[in-house]
């Protein structure tokens, strides 16, 4: 469930309020968003794409939420992994989805 | 234009549900000049189950034999009930126009510099057709989700009304030559990645249309998440092994019989997975196939390849099952004039059988049949104008006493406690289907005479648990028609084979009261 809006790193761009297929925050450009509806949180992670200053944190634990303040908290992973935004330029994180198909096969071979 | 509070809008074609069937249906209606509205209920490049997912399509080049041997195989697997002519037509179509969306997607070489054009990373993709749609023309609004379809004076759908939740506030009226219903599956709001919008909207507003369905026994398919996580990724689960509370190694189960054992050793306890066998190279791989897949772990502390950790089990109902609105032409049309219905809201049965079409066979569905249906939509040029009303009138009154939102609460557990019940749902009988028919006529009975007050919000509310709780009693009454086992409908009770009986489709209507009936396969 979305945990955390790391105050000192957003920008109030509004884009999370946006595209959140919940519709968890309220707020828009100009303020930092509020968790106005924390509960209805589908745990899909991708609010962190869309935040371009990794201001998000989602815990994977869907069925509470954790207390947990920015210190205890690393953000940004996702969106690294993804090479999403700002990353999509780093060969590094190319999107090796391709690959899917292939460890599937390699699975069904072993048995 | 707003009218009293009321917004108007007026489209050629009006989609709904941005998903990946709705964004193909709207792309090529709008790239084929019409004007294009859709509604999203969440937000169309997030909502939907293929967002955080990653989609492969179902692709087989036109190689002499090659097309014909996939379908043979599907067929075999189909056990009567796929049809050969939709299996070539949607994988001619994806073949034919998936690579347009390389025009948005950046599609990433393989190690021999090959591009794979059949598997997409979900995030990107349904950006990219986002942006598609937008390029395109489309009209699209997000966080309005629809409530009910509009007819006019001779009965054709021509609309639909609902809310917006952002943007332009408050309800709305849409009208529109043609509508196309692309709103999902129904999960029972599991913890199913990208399934909570996924309420069965779509099957309750046809169903008051007149709509019927097929095929909603298959809705008994469960998958693997870490324990009270939503992240229901396959792919690195086909290297696992599981071990009940006692540490025992829970047999993998026959064919069909996907997860009974780890369903039965859950009801009993902890199950543990362990993940030890995932070869060195998958493991590196793995952050870059899927992102996505390592967040669970990493944020907990858990190393998976290390350790052996909890799990769930979450219902897929009819999203990786199959069931859904009966299809009554050949370009997607429901048998209600003006209604198509595409993707996982309509019965894929003609193309995966009683077994499921995740994997591959349902992203091609979704998107051949949003294009065909787009198409067919267009060709039939309808335009609308003059007065339209709403298919049921409980909708108006909305001075009726407020639903109290704990009661309505309780009602989606009771549901869930029917519908998401593993261990009986993967091995159903007589008796436990009756209990669960029995439960949820209860939840119907302090459900429907219950005016539908309150803010816009509890009304949506309002209309998801009357769907969900819809789409459970047409899914319980098909799982007791058939009293045979096929597929992933597995009945513990059955005294004949399914191969013994001519193949037929089980059919389900009605909301006051539930129908079901049987109807034999035509040759
Ligand atoms: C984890 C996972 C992995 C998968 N992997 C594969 C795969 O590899 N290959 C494959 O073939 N298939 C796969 N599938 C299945 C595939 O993703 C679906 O078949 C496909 O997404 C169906 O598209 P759809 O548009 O019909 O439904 P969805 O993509 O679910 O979209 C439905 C949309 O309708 C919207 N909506 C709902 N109600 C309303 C309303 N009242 N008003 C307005 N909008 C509404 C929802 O918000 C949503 O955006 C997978 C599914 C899951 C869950
Ligand atoms: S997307 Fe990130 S930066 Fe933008 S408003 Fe949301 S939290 Fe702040
Ligand atoms: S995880 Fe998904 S549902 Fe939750 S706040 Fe982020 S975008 Fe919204």
């Amino acid at each position: 469930m979305i945990e955390l809006i790391l105050e000192a790193q957003c920008t109030a761009c509004g884009e999370c309020v946006t595209i959140c297929p919940s519709n968890v925050f309220d707020g828009g450009p100009g303020g930092v968003p509020v968790l106005a509806r924390q509960q209805d949180c589908q745990t899909c992670f991708l609010c962190e794409l869309y935040c371009e200053t990794d201001a998000l944190f989602v815990h994977p634990d869907a069925t509470a939420t954790h207390d947990l303040t920015a210190i205890d908290v690393a953000t940004g992973d996702y969106r690294r992994d993804s090479g999403w935004g700002s990353w999509a330029e780093d060969a590094q994180y190319r999107n090796e989805h391709w690959r899917m198909g292939d460890v599937f096969a390699l699975a069904r071979s072993r048995t | 234009m707003n009218e009293g509070g009321l917004h108007h809008h007026q489209s050629d074609i009006l989609v709904i549900g941005g998903g990946l069937s709705g964004c193909w249906a709207a792309l090529t209606a709008a790239r084929a000049g019409a004007r294009v509205l859709l509604l999203e209920k969440g937000y169309c490049g997030t909502s939907g189950v293929a967002a955080p997912a990653g989609p492969g399509h179902w692709w087989v080049p036109p190689l002499p034999g090659a097309r014909e041997e996939a379908v043979k195989a599907r067929l075999d697997k189909a056990q009567g009930l796929g049809e050969a002519t939709w299996m070539h037509r949607i994988m001619a179509r994806t073949w034919q126009t998936l690579p347009d969306i390389g025009r948005h997607y950046q599609y990433e070489p393989d190690d021999s510099g090959r591009i794979r054009l059949n598997a997409l990373r979900g995030p990107e993709y349904l950006r990219a057709l986002r942006t598609y749609c937008l390029a395109a023309g489309v009209q699209i609004l997000d966080h309005s989700p629809v409530f009910g379809l509009l007819r006019d004076k001779a009965g054709r759908v021509a609309g639909a009304y609902g809310v917006h939740f952002q943007g332009a506030l408050g309800p709305y009226r849409a009208q529109a030559g043609a509508v196309i219903l692309a709103t999902g599956g129904c999960a029972f709001q599991s913890r199913l990645l990208g399934a909570a919008n996924n309420t069965g909207d779509g099957h309750l507003m046809a169903a008051q249309a007149g709509a019927q369905f097929s095929g909603m026994e298959f809705s008994s398919i469960f998958s693997i998440v870490p324990h009270n996580t939503t992240m229901s990724r396959a792919m690195i689960y086909s290297f696992a092994r599981y071990l009940d509370n006692a540490g025992q190694e829970i047999a993998p189960d026959a064919e069909g019989q996907s997860f009974l054992g780890v369903a039965r050793a859950l009801a009993q306890g902890r199950v543990l997975c362990d993940l030890s066998a995932a070869p060195e190279t998958v493991r590196a791989q793995l952050p870059l196939i899927s992102p996505n897949v390592m967040l669970p772990f990493r944020r907990q502390g858990i190393d998976p390849f290390q350790e052996r950790f909890p799990i769930d089990l979450v219902g897929e109902g009819t999203i990786r099952g199959v069931g859904g609105i009966r299809l009554k032409g050949e370009n997607w049309q429901t048998g209600v004039p003006g209604l198509y219905a595409t993707g996982d809201v309509a019965s894929r049965e003609s193309v995966t059988g009683p077994i499921s079409g995740g994997g591959a066979v349902n992203a091609a569905w979704a998107l051949s049949s949003g294009c065909l249906a787009a198409e067919a939509a267009l060709a039939e040029g309808h335009v609308s104008t003059g007065e339209l009303e709403p298919f049921t009138d409980n909708e108006a009154c909305s001075n009726g006493q407020n639903g109290s939102d704990s009661r309505e609460k309780t009602i989606r557990k009771q549901i869930q406690a029917v519908m998401l019940d593993a261990p009986t749902q993967l091995s159903r009988n007589a008796g436990n289907l009756r209990a669960a028919r029995n439960a949820l006529e209860n939840c119907h009975d302090s459900l429907t005479y219950s005016a539908p007050g309150g803010s816009w919000r509890q009304r949506q509310q309002r209309r998801e648990t009357q769907a969900l709780l819809a789409v459970a009693r047409w899914c319980t009454a098909s799982a007791l028609e058939r009293t045979e086992t096929l597929g992933m409908h597995r009945r513990e009770d059955a005294i004949t084979k399914a191969s013994d009986v001519p193949a037929y489709h089980v059919i389900s209507s009605g909301l006051e009261h539930v129908q079901s009936r049987r109807e034999a396969v035509h040759a």
